[in-house]
């Protein structure tokens, strides 16, 4: 315990000393969001040296290890470097599907030279990375993807279509699910490979949605040449790699449903609303659906805090993430209704400087695709009951 | 601290089922109802409750008890909500001991006779059918060299058959706790027979003469050691609400798994089965903020008040849709007296009022965020 007290004190006096405080408080926006990549943006130039300063210790990823440039340190003493950063309200240096998706794919069915070469680029965020999964005929029922992938002796030749390729025009390289095998069953046909968007024959084609903007794409492969030493895992195995990765990717979106470093909502909603006589928001019913958020949220949080334990443990089933993911995307849709409706008239403007161009409401919109993405809540309520309760005809 | 529980907790958990399951089954707690047991409760499994240790868990060993924490006063908590076994551990061991670690050396004599199952302590506190300790208005006022106690108390804890009362009342001073005789002149009591066949009764106290040596703690001293004994009792109450909760999904899964209809397993329905998954989660839930409180007090962290609100709310909650869908997911068998799914909406719903209901840690959280 002492090693973890110490371990804090460090780490406080570190970020002090370290997290520039540009990079302190609520995103103001997506535009905040520092993603990497080859031509990586930052709001800041202090977001680059935020971002440098984290990668060189490898706390862009706490707990890879530290040979393939993570930060090697243990469940606890992440939770104790999450904690601190929730403290000083530091805004996270790095957002990545290479250290949230890809990553942990890598360090369990990767090569040896795999993660040599691919995971200290992802701890820098020198690569940007995005996720080759749904086609148009295959959203839900993931497994029936059509993009095939000709054997050609020491290389594939890739022609399909992906969709809802999020950041598909900004991303450095993708990581992709292409059929290998067409007359294997559709589970045991699959591979799974990574290669460069800017190889000769990737389009990528932006998808305008509801919230008027979105990271989302159309991603097109017309004879793409992908070399056979970027195969991950086993030749038509791939649909256990994507699992693998799903599960992560479940987890992330579920951990959207924590608001993060966002204001609290009562707050908002009392600058909004305002107070009563008694200090009680001006509005009772409103007031007692925020409370009942609050507790719900503080309980997901925690049962996020143990699933994460669990795993560490050992104690944890696979299907788990699908209950993060599916309360999470719920809980994060209610929050914003309820953003929403503090916010009133004011929350509806989509243009002008105000509202920030609308954010509130774009914010709603967008939420409403957190129960379809990475699997929609009714598919995970189905592996809910399949493998976690082992429910008949599941 | 992982939310998890270690190799010893659950060690605990298991002994705390096994023993239950073969002393104190559901079986019992109908036989105490059906017989119209006059006391509702078994001293017998009491003094078991003292020989496992389970009596005395939070009691430090120099005063005869095991000298544990919260979160394992809370696997035992849990093991009663699974069973219904009624029990004066949650008025006894919990509440009560907790109040008692702040007595004198003759008060804290009471907590060997707990942590061996031979006293049942009962505190009375609330006094409306809602649970309010901001609003306790039984008057202590001095006499001679101590206090005259004057008020009714409601949904006391095995107030019928306790050996001595932990009484809430009010000074000029401030909320204080005495220790109270039940044989006293003025002290009258009657049972309630309640819904979920669990015991509580109403204390009336009509000018009780108590000396000063009554007094727990300081005079006016009494809301701090009370909203410890509140923390304790709300986690543990979450406790044991997600344990019934947790057993009445368990035995409404084995059903879905069985029982046929339209030719099919029940089960098979999605509509069966997206209810149960959305259950499963929820519990899930409840489980991680119970733990989470129980481990908040064990730490003496300083949002422990806060998150034992967080804790009981969820619970509340949760086990309240646990045993809603039992019912329903069981047909007209679930409201049988027969099965036992009845049984676990009963006491879920009686457990919601204890401390405390959703409503009521909502608004307190709510408070505390200042809107």
């Amino acid at each position: 315990m002492s090693d973890l007290d110490a371990f804090r004190t460090q780490t406080r006096a570190w970020l002090e000393a370290n997290c520039p405080p540009e990079c302190r408080g609520p995103l103001k926006g997506e535009g905040d969001m520092v993603w990497g990549g080859r031509d990586a943006a930052f709001p800041t130039p202090a977001h680059k040296v935020w971002l440098d300063r984290m990668a060189e210790r490898g706390w862009t990823a706490p707990e890879w290890p530290a040979e393939y440039g993570g930060g090697g340190l243990s469940r606890e003493e992440a939770k104790v470097l999450a904690s601190e950063m929730r403290r000083i309200q530091a805004q996270p240096p790095l957002y990545s599907f290479g250290v949230w998706m890809l990553g942990p794919a890598l360090l369990a069915f990767g090569t040896e030279e795999q993660k040599k070469r691919f995971l200290p680029e992802i701890v820098r965020g020198e690569i940007r990375w995005c996720q080759g999964y749904s086609e148009p005929g295959a959203g839900s029922d993931l497994a029936a993807i059509q993009t095939r992938a000709e054997d050609r002796g020491d290389h594939w030749i890739v022609n399909g279509q992906k969709i809802w390729t999020s950041y598909a025009d900004k991303a450095d390289w993708i990581f992709c699910l292409v059929r290998t095998d067409p007359d294997a069953p559709k589970h045991l046909g699959i591979s799974f490979v990574l290669f460069d968007m800017a190889t000769p024959g990737v389009t990528t084609r932006p998808i305008t949605l509801i919230s008027g903007k979105s990271p989302f794409c159309e991603t097109f492969f017309d004879d793409v040449r992908v070399e056979k030493e970027n195969l991950v895992g086993t030749l038509n195995r791939g649909w256990d790699v994507a699992k693998h990765l799903l599960a992560h990717e479940r987890t992330m979106i579920g951990a959207m449903g924590d608001a993060g470093v966002g204001r609290p909502l009562g707050q908002v909603a009392a600058e909004s609303v305002g107070l009563d006589e008694a200090g009680r928001l001006d509005e009772p019913m409103l007031r007692a659906r925020i409370a009942e958020l609050d507790i719900d949220a503080a309980a997901f949080r925690l049962a996020m805090e143990r699933v994460g334990d669990q795993v560490k443990a050992k104690q944890a089933h696979p299907a788990i993430a699908s209950m993060l993911k599916y309360y999470g995307s719920e809980l994060n849709k209610r929050r914003h209704e309820l953003v929403m409706a503090a916010g009133g008239s004011e929350a509806l403007e989509w243009e002008g400087e105000r509202s920030k161009d609308g954010q509130a409401a774009r914010d709603w919109l967008r939420t409403k695709a957190n129960s379809i993405e990475g699997g929609t809540s009714e598919v995970q309520l189905n592996i809910i009951a399949k493998h976690l309760l082992q429910l008949p005809g599941a | 601290m992982p939310l998890i529980l270690t190799e010893e907790q659950t060690m605990l958990q298991e002994a705390a089922d096994g023993f239950l399951n073969d002393n104190a089954p559901i079986a019992h707690l109908r036989k105490l109802r059906d017989e119209r047991d006059p006391d509702g409760v078994s001293r017998d499994l009491w003094r078991s409750f003292g020989e496992m240790g389970f009596a005395g868990v939070l009691i430090d060993e120099a005063d005869g008890g095991l000298g544990l924490g919260a979160v394992e006063a809370g696997v035992i908590a849990e093991s009663l909500g699974r069973t219904l076994t009624p029990s004066p551990f949650f008025g006894s061991a919990v509440l009560s001991a907790t109040v008692l670690k702040s007595g004198d050396e003759s008060q804290r004599q009471w907590l060997g006779r707990i942590a061996g199952g031979e006293a049942i302590v009962a505190l009375a506190m609330d006094e409306g059918p809602k649970h309010a300790p901001a609003r306790i208005t039984t008057r202590a006022e001095r006499s001679g060299n101590g206090f005259r106690l004057d008020g009714a108390k409601s949904f006391v804890l095995d107030g019928h058959v306790a050996d001595t009362l932990i009484v809430a009342a009010q000074t000029e001073e401030g909320l204080t706790l005495f220790l109270v005789d039940p044989a006293m002149a003025g002290v009258s009591r009657e049972r309630t027979v309640m819904v979920d066949a669990h015991n509580a009764a109403r204390v009336t106290l009509s000018g009780v003469e108590v000396d000063a040596g009554a007094v727990i703690g300081a005079v006016g001293g009494g809301e701090a050691v009370l909203e410890q004994a509140l923390s304790l009792g709300r986690a543990c109450a979450a406790s044991t609400l997600v344990g019934a909760g947790d057993q009445a999904f368990k035995v409404t899964l084995e059903y879905l798994r069985t029982r046929k209809q339209f030719g099919k397993l029940i089960g098979e329905f999605q509509a069966l089965q997206h209810r149960a998954a959305h259950l499963f989660t929820e519990l899930e839930l409840a489980r991680a903020a119970t733990l989470a409180a129980l481990q908040a007090i064990d730490a003496g962290r300083e949002d422990t008040s806060l998150a034992a609100s967080v804790a009981k709310a969820k619970a509340g909650r949760v086990a309240e849709l646990a045993v809603q869908e039992a019912v329903q997911m069981h047909g007209g068998v679930g409201m049988t007296d027969e099965f036992d799914v009845g049984l676990f909406m009963k006491r879920v719903r009686v457990l919601n009022e204890l401390l405390g209901d959703a409503h009521f840690h909502a608004e307190r959280l709510a408070r505390a965020q200042g809107f």
